[in-house]
Formats: structure tokens, C-alpha cells, sequence
């Protein structure tokens, strides 16, 4: 008897993933919760494990393939690989549209049949055990691309039907759908010469999300950024004083950005506005404070959440940071720990940058850019002195926050920062 | 040369039926047809002539046997040429209408063998030796499947015949030899055994028509050795001699023992379908194909592209409707809809006296597939209608996720069953519980109440047990 590998669920809003490397081969005996194959998401790379031990008799998607959740990955049958005689590896006879068109040929030049020109549809996966909407419910959401759940079904144990979708479309593409994206425009041809010395490669699924949440933020948000600039010697003098003592007590190594998070916790208590999303005619407050930092990886950048930042010690928020720092390096970030951050805080201090207006992370209120530390001529007691200084930029949706609570939110930080008593007295 | 938005090799219930749906859909449709009448498989040689025989030679068992009970006093007469003219009439009716539809639906057709030279091109021989290419935006290929041969066993329709010849027997064959036990041997079977003849049906296998749920598999085998067709399962036939009078075939049992010796005057093959894919041309222009069958994507397009398939000639069971949905579907595509075929409800019935008919998956399967399910079952002993009948042989089975109760296969044998199963069919389309069923008024009295009562019975609760 063979059990199915599954695609297993891979966190809110992430409904499919790319196929990476299979760790084996068919035939190959594997125990429970044994590795057996990589998926690449939107945000991180997921082993999937055996669901049971026996041997992998069947791989039915090929790396690079696309695959939604809950889709069949390959099958292990009983036994112990040393007798089964290894199946043949096959190809998926049916596969999901999704994954089929990715190398179709190229449609014919004088075509006009619409199926031609578009990608097929997909049909929304229903959970097996979930009312699935009727038939012709299902053809229409598949061809109105809603899903389900954007429509309430009216039907027994809350089935949708073709009269729900139909009465539901126009609402539904109202607040889902703009007007439909006008195809992009082909790049413009490059000389034949250059051409030759092109490479074109294709974006990675990270990158492409990457791309769509910032031009959607871009879209959405009213943002602007202010600047001010902060005096490390503080900081700094903190950390040549107490770096041993700390890292011998903590085990980690006392950085910048333990200081960053509390002076942005403390900052983000006075100005809530910065911690806030807005949801249709609403704001929301959040008073929590999960804040995102971003870490550069090969394959792009990544935004853990260290969670109620406020109630951590800045050991504790070092040691998060630290921990998620070499597991974002080595893909192996939980989808879980990258969500429901409330603020960001991005670093391009540390490949040199000295001033940026970082973007923000969607539907965040407000992105604190770091920048280098650099000494600096500045005017002390009407003396020019040398100082380590950063910029700073924070970047803020206009449409919640006001141009006063922005840049008293920076200012906010800066004080906490140049004088880090003010953050263990409370000022 | 004309130009077509979309040219379908083959008329058989998949090809027509996509014709029409893309000739609805406002596109400019050609069919290629081989055959003189259109209709395929199907309506030529298959479903529809079967059935004209199964129910005339129903009406001569019935007549013969239950009538008396009823107070009938009939002593009926077989013309066999009648009846074959009866089922000829009936296969010419059914082809006309196609022909009708296609004409009314304002698509063309060419008759002779379509060849695919590219993307878009299909070449017509006609039956002079003519040829026209044929030009469409798209093709569908939805040429079928023939018969399936044993190597060794030469066809020749007159005492080693196929479906084909076991569809026109000039006379009731005293003895009979069936080989394969599936639906179509049983169906054919049944036909002659009805009419006098001395049935044997060997299989190769331990049950009969694998794949249908095991407990009914083995209650239809009951019925039929009842009925006087003799089985002879796990056993395999290694030597045919057609060289006397009567035919001798050598059939070897796989659990070993000695070789025996049947004699028969007449020997049914029907050891299945493989599909229809010679002299299309789709090795030259680069096709795949897996094991005989064209391999096509979730849109039902080959690797090719612009060029489709439907049918028998792809994967899944090699049914009519099966293929008439894929017809219907990939018209749709083409005009830019969302077609699709939800492979997990398709109806099966085997035509035997009683039918059988299922959708969904059999409790083998569900084993499996370790889902946990429930199980309903209700006889047709205790359905009144099928008691004044007098039909009262089979079952309905219901079987529904142990959770949910959403049903997830129904098996009935019995009366009509291949009417009844439209229901369940309906329901499953329709994600329905066994409790949607229960809760769901039926007509009494009809045999269709097995049905609700086989769904209470999924929670204990039959009312008529």
C-alpha cells in the first residue's frame, strides 16, 4: 500500500511553491520524518518529510515544477527498499494547469482561440473535507479568478452556488480585483550584437514576491520619508566598555540593532500611529510591538519578526536576531516567524550606505532606515568635533501618520539613542 | 482549402459531441470520419447496438421465463434476423441524429482518414484516394479505440469474432466461449446466453470486471451463474484450434493443474480496448505518447501545440461520456472558458440483467487509500417496487467519509441501476452527505428509495429493514 507525499500547508497566504531538489532517488528507503524533497515559497525553503517510513516508489513532480498545497509530490510504499524493485520515475499524467504551461510550446503565430493567448485557469484546491461550491459555482469562480471563500454560499452547510457567485461577482471584483492589468510591455528589441552578451535568468519565486509587495506598497501607501541624523558615541562607548562582559553573561555578542529595537519599541509607545495598518475605513492601533528586521540573504532579503520586542530583554532581542540572522542565511526560516510584524527595521548600514529611503513593508505604517556609522565634523559647545554619526530615514504611510508624529517619532529615536539612560529610565 | 478555427479527427461521442459545443461556442467547426456514418465506436459498433440486443433478448428471456408467473401465456419464437434488423434500425436512427446535429450546428465534414501533417493542417484521404488538406487553428484528436487482440488468435469474425462480429451472429451459437470477463464479454455474453446459447466466460484474473467494487463484482457473478453462464476464473486460454467443425480451446489455470479442453462453435474476444492512434501521422510531427495513449496537458493539449486530444485515445476509462465530457470541455477552453472534467464522478454501468452501475470509488480503493469511511447498504428484497416486480436481485451500497459524510462512491446492482446512478452522480458533483440524500424526498414507489435507504443505513437507521 503507498502513502502519498503531500504538499503540506505552508502558512496564511501561501497557496503554492516551487519544486526544488529531491534528497531521493525512487527506490531509496526513507524513515518517517526523513527530508525527502524542497520546496521554495514565497519566503522560505521547506523540507517536506516522509510521512512514513518504506521506500519512495513514485516522483511525480521534477524540480522547477510548480505545485499547490495539497498537491501529490510522490508516493512511499511499504517495505524496506533492499527487495522493492524501484518503480519508474514517471511523469505526472495530469498534471495541474499551473505547471504545464511552463513550457508550452510557443502558440501559433496566426492563432486567435482565446484558450491560446491566456494561461489556463486554475481552480481553487477545495480542502476534501470542505463544501466544495457547486459546478457551475466552480467554473465561474475559476473564470472570475475568486476563490471560494470570497463568497458566501447560500447553499446546504453554507455551499456556494451559481447564484452566490453570480450575485457576488461585482462586489467581490470590486475590492479584489482593479481594472484588469494591461499585459507589460515587450522589452524593446536590443541590437543583435548586445543581445549576444545578455544573460537572462529567471526570477526566483523570492524575488518575484519581492517585487510584487514593494510595487504594491508603492501603489497603495501615501509615503514619504524623513531624515535626521543621530550621535553614536553613546552606543558605541556601551559597547567597547561592556562587549566581553555581555557576550561572556549572554553568549551572544552585543550589537547595534538590540539598541535599535528598544529605542524604536519605546519611540513606536509615543507615536502609535507608526504601529498601525489601515483596514478599509479603519485604523488599527496595534499595541504590540513585533518588529520585522531585515536580513540580506543570497537569494534576497528576508524580514523575521522578533515578537513583543517590548517585554524582551536586549540580550534577548540580540540572541533572536543573531539566531535569525544564520537561519535566514541558510534558508530555513519559518514561514510563521517572517509574519505579523507591525514595524520594520531595515540596515544598509552594513554594505556601506549612508543615506536611503527604504520602502515600506506592506501594510506597515512605517520602515526605520539604518545607515553607516561614519566619523562625521559636527558643532559640540561651539566647537567642530569628530563624531560617529548615522542618518537616519524614516520612511511612513502619510495617510495615518502626520508629517509632526513622524518626525517627533525620529527625533524619539535619536534622544534614546545619543542618551540610552533615557530608554532604562523610561523617558 | 478551407479554414477551420478548429478541425476534430473522428466522430465517436467525444468528437461530435465537441463539435457541437464549439459550433455553440460561435466557432467554424470540420469533422473527419473515417467510417461512412458518424458516431464511432459507439454508436456503430458499441453501446448502442449492444443495448438494442440487450433488451430485445431481455424481452425473449422475460417472455420465456417470468411471463407465466405474471398470468402472460406466451410461448415466444426467436427471429434472430429480425432482431438484428431491430438493432440495425436502431444504430441507423441513433447515426442519423448525429449526422442531424452535426448538420444543424452548421459543421462541415469530410469523410475519409485525417492524417496530421503539422499544427493546424490535417489531410484528408478520401475513400476514392483523393486527398484535401483540411486547415483549423486547432485539432482535436478524439479518434478512439479498437478492439484488442490476442497475439496468436486470429480474428475473423465468423467463429473467432470481436464485439464487432459477436454484434451480427448470423445464428444462436450452440456453445460460446467469452474471453475476458468485462464488461463487454458479460454484456455480449449475456446477449447469446439469453438467445439458447451455452456461455462459458474465462478470465484471465480472479474476479470478474476488475475495478468495480469487489462485493458487487462477486453478487453480479452469483447472478449471472444463475442465469447459466459458467465462469472460469484465473484461468488463461493458450491454444486455439479452429481446424474441425467446433472450435477447441486449451485454457490453463494460473494455480497450475492440468490443461483443459473447452469446445465451442463460437468465440467471443474481449480482452479490452487499446486506443485508436495508427496512421494519424503523430510520430512525424512529434506527439508523445505513453503507452499507446497521447499524453495531454490539464488543458487536454498535446505537447504539440494547438493540437488536443480527448477520449479514448488519452488516460482514464475508455467510456463515452467520459470522452463527451472531455469533448465539451475542451471546446470550452478553446473559446477561453474554464472547461473541466472532474474525473472523480464518472458513472459506470456494465448492461448486464440486473445492471450495474457505480461513481466514486470503491471500498477497495478507500482501503487503499486509508480514508476512514462509513458504509450503507440496503437490498432490493426490501424495495417494494422491485418486490412486485419481481426484480428483486442486488444491492446499493453507499460509502461516505467517516467525518464529513460526504459520500464518496455508490455501487448499485440491481433493476435499472444504470438510470438510478444519475442521482448519486448528481449528489457527488454537488459535494452531498449521505444525510443531503436521506433528507432529500423520494417517489414511492420507485426503486430509486433503495437508494435514500441504502444512504440511512450509512447512519444505522434504514426505515424499510
Amino acid at each position: 500500500m503507498a502513502t502519498e507525499i503531500r504538499v503540506p500547508a505552508l502558512g496564511e497566504s501561501v497557496v503554492e511553491a516551487t519544486v526544488g531538489q529531491w534528497f531521493k532517488e525512487v527506490g531509496d528507503a526513507v524513515a518517517v520524518d526523513e527530508p525527502l524533497v524542497e520546496l521554495e515559497t514565497d519566503k522560505v525553503t521547506v523540507e517536506v518529510p516522509a510521512p512514513v517510513s518504506g521506500v519512495l516508489s513514485d516522483i511525480t513532480v521534477n524540480p522547477g515544477d510548480t505545485v499547490e498545497v495539497g498537491a501529490v509530490l510522490g508516493a512511499i510504499a511499504d517495505g524496506d527498499g533492499k527487495s522493492a524493485a524501484p518503480a519508474t520515475k514517471t511523469k505526472p499524467a495530469k498534471p495541474a494547469p499551473a505547471t504545464t504551461k511552463a513550457e508550452a510550446p510557443a502558440p501559433l503565430p496566426d492563432v486567435e482561440l482565446k484558450a491560446l493567448e491566456r494561461e489556463p485557469y486554475i481552480r481553487e484546491e477545495i480542502e476534501p473535507d470542505a463544501m466544495p461550491p457547486s459546478p457551475a459555482a466552480r467554473k465561474l469562480l475559476a473564470e472570475t479568478g475568486l476563490a471560494p471563500g470570497d463568497i458566501a454560499g447560500s447553499g446546504r452547510r453554507g455551499q456556494v452556488l451559481k447564484g452566490d457567485v453570480i450575485a457576488g461577482t461585482a462586489k467581490a471584483l470590486l475590492t479584489r480585483k482593479k481594472a484588469p492589468k494591461p499585459a507589460p510591455a515587450p522589452r524593446a528589441p536590443v541590437a543583435q550584437s548586445d543581445e549576444k552578451r545578455e544573460e537572462r535568468v529567471r526570477m526566483t519565486r523570492l524575488r518575484q514576491t519581492i517585487a510584487k509587495r514593494l510595487k504594491e506598497a508603492q501603489d497603495n501607501a501615501a509615503m514619504l520619508t524623513t531624515f535626521n541624523d543621530v550621535d553614536m558615541s553613546a552606543i558605541l562607548k556601551i559597547r567597547k566598555e561592556y562587549r566581553e562582559a555581555f557576550e561572556k553573561r549572554h553568549g551572544v555578542k552585543l550589537g547595534f540593532m538590540g539598541f535599535f529595537v528598544k529605542a524604536c519599541v519605546h519611540a513606536l509607545k509615543e507615536i502609535p500611529a507608526v504601529n498601525a495598518e489601515i483596514d478599509g475605513q479603519d485604523i488599527v492601533y496595534k499595541n504590540y510591538y513585533h518588529v520585522g528586521v531585515a536580513v540580506g540573504t543570497e537569494r534576497g532579503l528576508v524580514v523575521p519578526v522578533v515578537r513583543n520586542a517590548d517585554e524582551l530583554s536586549l540580550a534577548e532581542i540580540e540572541e533572536q536576531i543573531a539566531d535569525f540572522g544564520a537561519r535566514a542565511r541558510d534558508g530555513k526560516l519559518g514561514l510563521e516567524e517572517m509574519q505579523g510584524g507591525t514595524f520594520t527595521i531595515s540596515n544598509g548600514g552594513i554594505y556601506g550606505s549612508m543615506l536611503s529611503t527604504p520602502i515600506l513593508n506592506a501594510p506597515q505604517s512605517g520602515i526605520l532606515g539604518m545607515h553607516r556609522i561614519e566619523e562625521r565634523p559636527v558643532v559640540r559647545d561651539g566647537q567642530i568635533v569628530a563624531r560617529p554619526m548615522m542618518y537616519l530615514a524614516l520612511s511612513y504611510d502619510h495617510r495615518m501618520v502626520d508629517g509632526k508624529e513622524a518626525v517627533t517619532f525620529l527625533v524619539n529615536v535619536k534622544e534614546s539613542l545619543e542618551n540610552p539612560a533615557r530608554l532604562v529610565l523610561d523617558l | 482549402m478551407s479554414k477551420f478555427d478548429l478541425v476534430v479527427i473522428g466522430t465517436g461521442p467525444g468528437g461530435y459531441v465537441c463539435a457541437i459545443r464549439a459550433a455553440q461556442l460561435g466557432m467554424k467547426v470540420a469533422v473527419v470520419e473515417k467510417r461512412a456514418t458518424h458516431g464511432g465506436t459507439c454508436l456503430n459498433v458499441g453501446c448502442i447496438p449492444s443495448k438494442a440486443l440487450l433488451h430485445a433478448s431481455e424481452a425473449y428471456a422475460d417472455a420465456a421465463d417470468h411471463f407465466g408467473d405474471m398470468g402472460i401465456k406466451v410461448k415466444p419464437e426467436l427471429d434472430l434476423a429480425a432482431m438484428l434488423a431491430f438493432k440495425d434500425e436502431g444504430v441507423k436512427d441513433n447515426v442519423d441524429g448525429v449526422a442531424y446535429l452535426l448538420n444543424k450546428n452548421k459543421v462541415d465534414h469530410f469523410h475519409g482518414t485525417g492524417r496530421i501533417l503539422g499544427t493546424g493542417k490535417v489531410e484528408v484521404t478520401f475513400i476514392n484516394g483523393e486527398k484535401q488538406v483540411v486547415e483549423g487553428k486547432a485539432v482535436v484528436i478524439a479518434t478512439g479505440s479498437e478492439v484488442a487482440h490476442i497475439p496468436g488468435i486470429e480474428v475473423d469474425e465468423k467463429r473467432i469474432v470481436s464485439s464487432t462480429g459477436a454484434l451480427s451472429l448470423p445464428e444462436v451459437p450452440k456453445r460460446m466461449v467469452v474471453i475476458g470477463g468485462g464488461y463487454i464479454g458479460l454484456e455480449l455474453g449475456s446477449v447469446w446466453s439469453r438467445l439458447g446459447s451455452n456461455v462459458t466466460v474465462v478470465e484471465m484474473l480472479n474476479t470478474i470486471t476488475p475495478g468495480l467494487d469487489g462485493e458487487v463484482a462477486k453478487q453480479l457473478q452469483r447472478i449471472l451463474q444463475k442465469q447459466g453462464l459458467t465462469f472460469k476464473l484465473g484461468a488463461k486460454v493458450t491454444k486455439v484450434d479452429t481446424k474441425g467443425k467446433t472450435v477447441k480451446l486449451t485454457i490453463e489455470l494460473a494455480s497450475g493443474g492440468k490443461a483443459e479442453e473447452l469446445t465451442c462453435d463460437v468465440v467471443l474476444v474481449s480482452i479490452g480496448r487499446v486506443p485508436n492512434t495508427e496512421g494519424l501521422g503523430l510520430a512525424d510531427i512529434g506527439v508523445e505518447l505513453t503507452r499507446g495513449r497521447v499524453v495531454v496537458d490539464g488543458n487536454f493539449q498535446t505537447n504539440v501545440a494547438g493540437i488536443y486530444a480527448i477520449g479514448d485515445v488519452i488516460d482514464g476509462p475508455m467510456l463515452a461520456h467520459k470522452a463527451e465530457e472531455e469533448g465539451v470541455a475542451v471546446a470550452e477552453i478553446l473559446a477561453g472558458q474554464a472547461g473541466h472534467v472532474n474525473y472523480e464522478v464518472i458513472p459506470s454501468v456494465v448492461y448486464t440483467a440486473p445492471e450495474v452501475a457505480s461513481v466514486g470509488r470503491t471500498e477497495e480503493q478507500l482501503k487503499d487509500e486509508g480514508v476512514s469511511y462509513k458504509v450503507g447498504k440496503f437490498p432490493f428484497t426490501a424495495n417494494g417496487r422491485a418486490k412486485v416486480n419481481r426484480t428483486t436481485d442486488g444491492f446499493v451500497k453507499i460509502l461516505s467519509d467517516e467525518t464529513t459524510d460526504r459520500v464518496l462512491g455508490v455501487h448499485i446492482i440491481g433493476p435499472d441501476a444504470g438510470t438510478m446512478i444519475a442521482e448519486a452522480a448528481v449528489l457527488m458533483e454537488f459535494g452531498g452527505s449521505t444525510e443531503d440524500l436521506a433528507r432529500t424526498c423520494h417517489a414511492h414507489p420507485t426503486l430509486n428509495e433503495a437508494i435514500k435507504e441504502a444512504a440511512l443505513a450509512v447512519d444505522k437507521r434504514p426505515i424499510h429493514m
